[in-house]
């Protein structure tokens, strides 16, 4: 591994799409996360890559839909409001087989909300932001190495299934600050080479390739869905991924994701520490959900307790998960008020930790 | 450190100005003096001066933050009567925002700054920020700020560090590239910071401080 360097969470998913290989950027500021766009601003030429400010999130997200399309690496980054405006166009890339990374950096909502940390749009991500019957990968770091890490997951996902990822991250990741190190290897720019479905120009030399998502025969539509749910089938088999922390003897098991999952391990090490059966369990992939990793860290406990920035809604599929085969209690603050460790340990003893 | 009646604290994002700000305020009010810290960011609106209040009040420090950061305005206002309080007696830290974007926000003030003789206004470097690895980038952001907060930096504050993962070693390593961009700006190195534990026995201008800025689930389970 490379020096490491102090970095903020921005800055490292900025970097690491750079280093990804991501050709293009198309971006409209928001707090946040516009430090991204910042740092890609003055990196982006310097590698030869391009970017953009568009005049605004719709904009910016059909762009990345013509820049997919042509098999480029290429990302759009936002915050909870501008996702929601992104929404039609990552429908519509979805629809299209296309593959690209998009960055939420969540803050609260609804409306324009604040600016400070949540995790209140996780039913938005996961179920597939815009219309329609579709699934986009969405990966939720909890470190800014894990940011840097999961941008270039989400690259190499989305290549192999044609299909937008997600990196979900909150305002708290974004601008806090914490050492990162990336490889060595030099940053090379993306192209269409191994894409032989892109829209780049047939030169003569083969069929043109079509990018759409209308398909006005029903069975048609229909097949295309179909095939891409067989798909869905294989990344849900193969791509999960969970980190469990003394799981295994744990009476209440602590299910967080995100900066969210690091106040809940605080207050897991304080519960050991005070004698308390606590573990933490942590999904990386909210799609796919880690449910066997799930199932199997829950399996001797006698309770869940799911914590997030939020009213309760990653719980929904923690209970559909363990098929509501274990009481699952929830705790959350919302609005930008983030839970302090000491409060979820408060909900553990509560929910009988002590005994 | 001794300190001038006025320190400005500059600095890339992320080099670790409000952390030291914070400590050299405490550290005037410590030594009796009366001392004002005055938020000047714009720019960031997390991770701030003005959300140590509580720490500062403890402390007998008062706080001026523009009308920004959780607040309802949307649009920073500088409504800060910084005459007054220089006129006032006592000691100043002005923490500025971050980068020449930052600095902006210095301009306002730059006519009284530059008329004020005791002041020093000191740049904030971290070797182990991305982006000012160099010596050379790290000046070039320094000559960014100064004409864009119409002030002349005179003293460099080699504050580099790794965060929570900061040893002797991680200072130690930092010293040449301070010594070259004290060199290249020809501006004296006026302390090298280091977190309790974390001293390395050669640093010029050693400085010990406090990790005042830091991530919540660091917080003790009280």
């Amino acid at each position: 591994m490379a020096e490491k360097s102090l970095m903020k969470g921005n800055e490292a998913l900025a970097e690491a799409a750079l280093r990804a290989g991501c050709k293009c950027f198309f971006g409209y500021p928001i707090t946040p996360q516009t430090e991204i766009a910042a740092y890609l601003s003055k990196r982006m030429p310097k590698v030869g890559g391009v970017f953009l400010q568009a005049e605004s999130e719709v904009a910016a997200i059909n762009m990345v839909y013509g820049c997919a399309g042509s098999g480029i690496r290429c990302m759009t980054s936002s915050s909870s409001p501008g996702i929601s405006l992104k929404s039609e166009g990552i429908s519509y890339i979805a629809g299209a087989d296309l593959p690209c990374v998009i960055i939420d950096v969540m803050r609260g909502g609804p409306g324009l909300g604040g600016i400070q940390p949540s995790q209140a749009d996780y039913y938005q991500i996961t179920k597939g932001v815009g219309h329609g019957d579709y699934n986009i990968i969405v990966l939720a770091p909890s470190t800014v190495q894990e940011m840097a890490d999961c941008v270039t997951r989400a690259f190499d996902l989305a290549d192999k299934y044609r299909m937008p990822a997600v990196v979900l991250a909150d305002g708290l990741l974004g601008q806090m600050m914490e050492p990162v190190a990336f490889d060595d290897a030099e940053i090379v720019m993306s192209d269409a080479s191994k894409k032989p479905w892109a829209a780049n120009g047939h030169g003569n030399k083969r069929q043109h390739n079509i990018i759409n998502s209308l398909y006005l025969q029903a069975p048609e539509l229909e097949r295309t869905i179909r095939e891409r749910y067989e798909r869905y089938a294989e990344i849900e088999k193969n791509e999960t991924k969970a980190v469990a922390d003394y799981c295994d003897d744990a009476d209440i098991v602590v299910v967080a994701y995100g900066s969210t999952a690091r106040l809940a391990k605080s207050a897991v090490d304080e519960a050991r520490k005070q004698g308390i059966k606590a573990g933490a369990f942590r999904p990386v992939t909210l799609y796919p959900f880690p449910k066997n990793e799930l199932n199997d860290a829950v399996k001797n406990a006698k309770k869940v307790l799911v914590v997030e920035m939020s009213m309760g809604q990653m719980v929904d599929d923690v209970k559909l998960a363990i098929n509501c085969s274990k009481p699952v209690e929830f705790y959350g603050r919302t609005g930008g008020v983030i839970p302090a460790p000491a409060e979820i340990l408060a909900k553990i003893k509560e929910m009988g930790g002590n005994d | 450190m001794n300190y001038s009646r006025l320190t400005v604290v500059t600095g890339h994002y992320g080099s670790g100005k409000t952390n030291f700000s914070v400590n050299i305020a405490l550290d005037i009010a410590a030594k009796g003096h009366k001392c004002t810290v005055i938020d000047l960011d714009i720019v960031n609106p997390y991770f701030r001066t003005a959300d140590f209040g509580k720490l500062f009040e403890e402390h007998g420090i008062a706080v001026h933050a523009p009308v920004y950061a959780n607040t309802n305005l949307d649009i920073p206002s500088l409504n800060i009567p910084l005459e007054s309080i220089l006129a006032d007696g006592g000691y100043v830290v002005i923490d500025v925002g971050g980068d020449d974007e930052g600095a902006k926000a210095l301009g306002r003030f730059a006519p009284l700054i530059n008329g004020f003789a005791d002041k020093e206004m000191l740049y904030v470097i971290n070797k182990y920020r991305y982006l000012t690895k160099e010596p050379a980038e790290a000046v070039q952001v320094m000559r960014e700020i100064e004409f864009s907060g119409g002030i002349a930096c005179t003293g460099i504050v080699n504050n580099s560090n790794l965060g929570a993962e900061t040893t002797p070693l991680t200072i130690r390593e930092s010293l040449p590239f301070a010594e070259e961009v004290s060199k290249l700006t020809g501006l004296p190195i006026r302390a090298t910071c280091a977190a309790e534990g974390a001293e390395a026995d050669n640093a010029p201008e050693l400085y010990t401080v406090k990790r005042y800025v830091h991530n919540v689930w660091e917080d003790e389970c009280q």
